[in-house]
């Protein structure tokens, strides 16, 4: 069992985190990212389960020149994984999709999930044919993974193994049409509104 | 996602140096691709036939929680002459399904409505940041029948 502890993780990979556009999938890793800072470049999904990772997909082709993360969880993740190979023929190489992996569904009473089970998820990533794929159990190993989501080039997934704890629940925004259209203005200009 | 009935407009959209097409492992992707798509200022079209449709019902709630434009294009199955059983309930529920999320519901029964049902839905779903399909029925894609399905 991981000791790291996944608010400590999301915060770090937040960090200075400069013009970099964020998908946080739904239930606690959209907390974790709130918890760091709401920011109106984070889309934090509250429903959709399954669709973080091709959000940040079409984020990526649509703006190629910034660097997109998809900050999700492993239950999300599982129930989407035919959006590995997708964004595997794709290869985006502004992309990088990082699980954090409680090995738990936290937002139902923490059943555990597959990856308890022992099913990879960073091999089926590289499998998919992404650019790189790392299972991540030790803080420094959490900075250098920040670094690579702003330069390695991608697809780029990431799957960190965190310890199983109930943190807070850090709410952002409920309203998808704000959650939308903050993010529209805040990358595109006002003008986003008149498109 | 491919389907016979939209083969030849799939060769278009790779032919057209204006769009990218990216094909999924099922349309459920779609819809997120949609989402970011349009987060980034890019318009997305997606194609898929009725059982697709099945496979979208929760993501269209996240399309119309944020007012995502969303351009579907249906192909229909088990709609109309349908030899195969196994498509017609998904086929006959599919307008029924679509409006119960939500989702503007255009039926294009000839060919020649198809051009004009399309540029309508597309200017209902960007124009109004909403979900429209189009349905493009069997009596103008064919109805595929074992001997056709063998002979290809």
């Amino acid at each position: 069992m991981s000791t790291l502890r996944r608010r400590e993780v999301v915060r770090t990979l937040l960090a200075e985190r400069g013009d970099l556009l964020v998908v946080a999938g739904l239930g606690s890793t959209s907390w974790d990212c709130t918890a760091a800072g709401d920011h109106p470049l984070t889309f934090p999904l509250w429903g959709g389960m399954g669709l973080a990772a091709m959000t940040g997909l079409g984020l990526a082709l649509a703006q190629p020149a910034r660097r997109v993360l998809v900050v999700t969880g492993d239950g999300e993740m599982l129930m989407g994984l035919g959006s590995l190979a997708t964004i595997g023929v794709q290869r985006p190489a502004n992309l990088a999709v990082v699980v954090i992996d409680n090995e738990r569904y936290g937002e139902t009473g923490m059943q555990e999930t597959h990856t308890a089970h022992g099913v990879d998820l960073a091999a089926m990533a590289l499998a998919a044919g992404f650019a790189s794929s790392v299972l991540v159990r030790d803080a420094a190993a959490v900075d250098g993974l920040r670094q690579s989501v702003h330069r390695a080039p991608g697809p780029l997934f990431a799957q960190v193994k965190v310890a199983a704890d109930k943190e807070s629940v850090v709410l952002p925004p409920r309203e998808g049409a704000l959650l939308k259209n903050r993010f529209r203005e805040a990358l595109l200009g006002a003008s986003a509104h008149l498109q | 996602m491919p389907d016979a009935g939209h083969k030849r407009l799939i060769e278009l959209c790779q032919a057209d140096a204006r769009m990218r097409t990216v094909v999924m492992s099922t349309e459920e992707e779609g819809v997120g691709l949609a989402t970011g798509a349009w987060l980034g200022g890019a318009k997305t079209v997606l194609l898929m036939q009725s059982s697709g449709v099945g496979n979208i019902v929760n993501a269209l709630g996240m399309v119309r929680e944020c007012r995502i434009p969303l351009l579907l294009l249906v192909t229909m199955r088990g709609e109309y002459g349908e030899f195969n059983p196994w498509q017609v309930p998904m086929g006959q529920a599919t307008p029924e399904v679509l409006r119960a999320m939500g989702v503007i519901v255009q039926a294009a029964d000839s060919a020649g409505e198809v051009a004009a049902h399309v540029d309508a839905a597309a200017r209902i779903a960007f124009g109004g940041y909403a979900a429209a399909a189009v349905l493009v029925s069997q009596r103008v894609i064919g109805i595929k029948s074992f001997q056709e399905q063998s002979a290809r």
